[in-house]
């Protein structure tokens, strides 16, 4: 079953992410886009990340895809890119070529990885069938589990990811927070529509950075 | 249970099907999709490697991944609009006309 549900989110993924490279409309390319990372969050409640598979959906399906919908509606841009036009001689082959290298170095890390003895493998399915819901695995291994879980205090998945991220990383946390209101006031300072030049200088007021674009 | 080594095949793949895109497509907002897919390849990682692991730690970092890649989706396509307003039919070369 789980090695169904891997085949089947990992086929959706990377036809998703080959629809994004050939479609040539960019609508279509965003719409790719959200198959990609809708099977990327089945993956995650698949590996017992529910919270994250929960987020991947609301943050990326519904706010990024949709930012990227929004502007190619705003802007127009809806029309097909020519994909014939090459305007580096030679750009296509090399592109493949950089691809297959970096995935041939990946790969060569992750065999590195498996030669090496697995660190901590033993505490793993203690940890796996505790947390709450167990996605993968047979039901009567789940009632079993579950009963055996039930007299500890058992943490959940976002609690857990709640501790860490107000405990151990709260300041990290706290830096993405400034971080988000930095890119909030930037996005509003680029995008802002630059005001007519003899306007500006009517009031008196100096030709800010802002207009320049 | 599927075994790890699948989950980093996958985002291997991935990663470089956003890296071939990237480099191959003009359109600055497809470019920024495929940034999207990239950082998607390594949030798998992160989630496969924390299963492995027994840690938390991975599932957190994928959260600050996550943040980061709104930020950037954010400033990223203010920019676009903002040189996309100047010269609709823009693509990836035209970027450096922010400069005057």
């Amino acid at each position: 079953m789980a090695v169904a549900v891997f085949a089947v989110c990992a086929a959706i993924i990377l036809a998703g992410a080959l629809g994004v490279i050939v479609f040539r409309n960019p609508v279509h390319a965003a719409l790719s886009l959200v198959a990609s990372l809708f099977g990327v969050a089945v993956l995650f409640l698949s590996m017992d990340a529910q919270f994250l598979g929960v987020v991947q959906v609301v943050v990326y399906a519904g706010a990024i895809v949709v930012l990227f919908l929004f502007v190619i509606m705003l802007l127009g841009v809806d029309r097909a890119e020519s994909l014939r036009v090459e305007p580096i001689g030679g750009q296509r082959p090399l592109a493949l070529g950089v691809g297959v290298g970096i995935l041939v170095l990946i790969l060569l890390f992750v065999v590195g990885i498996y030669d090496a003895p697995p660190a901590v493998q033993g505490e793993l399915p203690a940890l796996e069938s505790c947390t709450g819901l167990p996605v993968s695995e047979p039901s009567s291994s789940v009632s079993s589990s579950a009963a055996e879980c039930d007299g500890q205090e058992v943490a959940s998945n976002i609690s857990q990811i709640a501790e860490g991220v107000f405990g151990d990383y709260v300041w990290a946390f706290q830096l993405t927070g400034l971080l988000l209101t930095i890119s909030v006031v930037g996005a509003v300072v680029l995008a802002r529509r630059p005001r007519p030049l003899e306007e500006a200088v009517a009031e008196g007021v100096p030709e800010e950075s802002g207009s320049v674009v | 249970m599927v075994d790890t080594f699948w989950y980093l095949l996958l985002g291997a793949v991935l990663f470089s099907l956003g890296t071939v895109g990237l480099l191959v497509r003009r359109n600055p907002l497809v470019m920024f999709m495929c940034v999207e897919l990239m950082l998607n390849a390594v949030s798998v990682t992160f989630v496969a490697l924390a299963r492995r692991m027994g840690d938390f730690s991975g599932q957190i970092s994928v959260l600050f991944v996550l943040v980061v890649a709104a930020a950037e989706a954010v400033v990223g396509l203010a920019i676009v609009v903002a040189v996309m307003r100047r010269r609709p039919a823009a693509t990836a070369d035209d970027v450096s006309l922010l400069r005057d």
